[in-house]
């Protein structure tokens, strides 16, 4: 089922005359199984919206639903909600902290009350899910490579076995290697697992290439929800709101203005070429 | 002033030194390998490579938080081991950060930029008047009065950039700037950038994983294992396809869209870095490409 969101707000700061309207009657579903873009410019909202789906932060006014109860319902297991829909932060590896890479992704089930046995088995599943074969266990989380901590930090968030994962910014401050692995890691996490992944980003390209679903978030609001060719159809009103087109979007505009006759849908290299190739055969 | 080297590096190795728990060094590890490069006043350099290439390292040592191990470090003529010429140095050569955080110490937005400036000793006006530039160059005007903790990290990142830029300085060298920042936060650092280059004549050193970036660059520096592993025009560095991506590195999408064309049999030369030059290419336009390929800067396709 996952979470429903049902017109919710939220006011920081509300009892100040620096109140500031960060969510403004946001009403969507996060549906099982599904990998969806999350967009938007710095300060459109993403972040308190992430942190409202896993209950950290609690709505001003409107409920939120997870698979059909209210997680800020008396008596609502929270703890057991921040398993069921986790949230990896951006730079996940400023957190690490225990000694060895296998305690600190012991640390999530263990909290859940799993005992030793169980939080290392799901530990060690989490980790050869990230890649990190057990070489890795006993190391200290300082001298992994910046790609290998961030995977690790994924894992701890992994081993609590999340139906709904969000990441904030996964990628940012890799470079395109360190990029591609974590993304596709996160592709083939999804594809196993049949979890929802909820992606936020600030690459246009990385979303068009990887997710099935994009919400544009602007001014507190869901601004566009849709498939990314939907979604990336909406060139001039994405810019308004400070955001941008993948690169190709842009190419194959430029090409249809110079009176070529291409569909400016693609959004990766080879459905690009391949337009472009039936364009000059003439279709 | 007649020099005509902004920067200059002479046979420059760093290696950072690994302790033990007791303070012991037990191992060296070298960043840096026997780099000599020059960049050339008022040009736009782009220093690309992955992760652990040594292109930070390399920036650091451009404004002196960094020293050689082994060789030199000219800035505008001045070693930078000769402390008597530190401070000259870092306002010649400013440094932006990744992480706006680290950066901002003013409690108000304004404060924070003329904070530079107002510390070398610039009469109270002449501060004022380079706030208000700075701050126009950032398009952070509108939010001079506030503090700098209700900012977002794209308004922090703008807010280091003009405090750079209030120190008047000739070259600014840009650690990963925009890799924090949303589509319209990171189109407004390159024009800005590219602005600051060619009507000011600032030398700009911009290190980046967005290779879109580098495009406009007159000059590339690829690192690799703490050298210098490919250099260039943009066009001939990004021609280099199959080398980029040993190097694991990429090119920009719409030159990977031109070399996947080509390698379909398509007539299109390798280096294309604009829409406009692969819609020459692809609409026959061949005298009106092998022109606009033979320019040197990339003046017109808009970064977004």
């Amino acid at each position: 089922m996952g979470l429903s969101i049902e017109d919710i707000t939220y006011v920081y700061d509300s009892d100040t005359a620096m109140a500031v309207n960060a969510l403004n009657h946001i009403t969507t579903t996060i549906p099982d199984d599904q990998f969806i873009g999350l967009i938007g410019h710095t300060g459109s909202g993403k972040s308190t919206f992430v942190q409202m789906l896993n209950g950290l932060l609690a709505p001003t006014t409107g409920r939120i639903l997870y698979n059909g109860e209210d997680i800020h319902g008396d008596g609502y297991d929270r703890k057991q909600l921040h398993a069921n829909v986790g949230l990896v932060f951006q730079y996940p590896e400023h957190q690490l902290f225990e000694q060895d890479v296998i305690t600190d992704v012991m640390f999530g089930p263990k909290n859940l009350g799993k005992n030793e046995e169980e939080a290392r088995q799901a530990a060690e599943e989490a980790l050869s899910r990230v890649g990190l074969s057990s070489e890795y266990y006993k190391s200290s989380p300082f001298d992994l490579s910046g790609g290998q901590k961030r995977r690790a930090a994924i894992a701890g968030v992994l081993a609590m076995h999340p139906k709904i994962l969000i990441l904030d910014e996964p990628t940012a401050g890799l470079d395109p290697r360190g990029r591609d692995e974590i993304l596709n890691l996160i592709r083939k996490m999804k594809e196993e697992m049949k979890m929802t992944i909820v992606l936020v980003s600030h690459s246009m390209d990385d979303v068009a290439n990887y997710v099935e679903r994009i919400m544009v978030m602007n001014s507190g609001q869901i601004a566009l929800d849709g498939t990314p060719n939907e979604v990336f159809a909406h060139v001039e009103e994405l810019e308004s709101m400070g955001l941008a087109a993948p690169q190709i979007t842009y190419i194959m505009r430029h090409l249809k203005d110079l009176g070529m006759d291409v569909d400016t849908t693609p959004l990766t290299i080879e459905e690009a070429a391949k337009e472009i190739l039936s364009a000059l055969k003439g279709h | 002033m007649g020099i005509a080297k902004m920067i200059q590096t002479l046979h420059l190795t760093h290696d950072y030194e690994v302790q033990d728990e007791e303070g012991n060094i037990t191992d060296r590890v070298r960043a840096i390998d026997d780099v000599s490069l020059d960049v050339v006043r008022g040009s736009f350099i782009a220093v690309l490579g992955h992760n652990g290439s040594g292109k930070s390292t390399l920036a650091k040592h451009l404004n002196a938080l960094l020293y050689p191990t082994e060789g030199q470090v000219l800035v505008d003529g001045m070693d930078t081991l000769d402390d008597s010429q530190l401070w000259n140095i870092r306002q010649e050569a400013g440094m932006v950060f990744q992480n706006p955080d680290n950066q901002i110490i003013g409690q108000v937005v304004e404060e924070d930029v003329g904070f530079g400036p107002e510390n070398l000793g610039v009469p109270t006006d002449e501060i004022w008047n380079r706030v208000n530039e700075a701050l126009e160059a950032v398009e952070m005007t509108a939010f001079r009065k506030k503090s700098p903790n209700r900012l977002s990290g794209g308004q922090k990142q703008r807010v280091s950039i003009a405090g750079v830029i209030a120190m008047r300085p000739k070259c600014i060298i840009l650690d990963e700037p925009t890799a924090m920042l949303d589509p319209s936060g990171r189109a407004e650092v390159i024009r800005t950038a590219r602005k600051l280059n060619e009507n000011e004549g600032i030398t700009i050193i911009l290190i980046t994983h967005y290779m879109e970036e580098a495009i406009y660059a007159d000059h590339i520096f690829v690192m690799d294992r703490g050298k210098v592993a490919m250099q260039g025009t943009p066009r001939e560095v990004f021609s280099r396809v199959d080398e980029m991506k040993a190097l694991h590195l990429d090119v920009p999408q719409v030159t990977l869209l031109a070399h996947e064309l080509r390698q379909k049999g398509l007539d299109i030369p390798e280096g294309i870095l604009t829409g406009e030059e692969l819609g020459l290419a692809l609409t026959g336009q061949k005298e009106a490409l092998a022109a606009a390929m033979k320019q040197g800067k990339i003046t017109s396709w808009d970064f977004r």
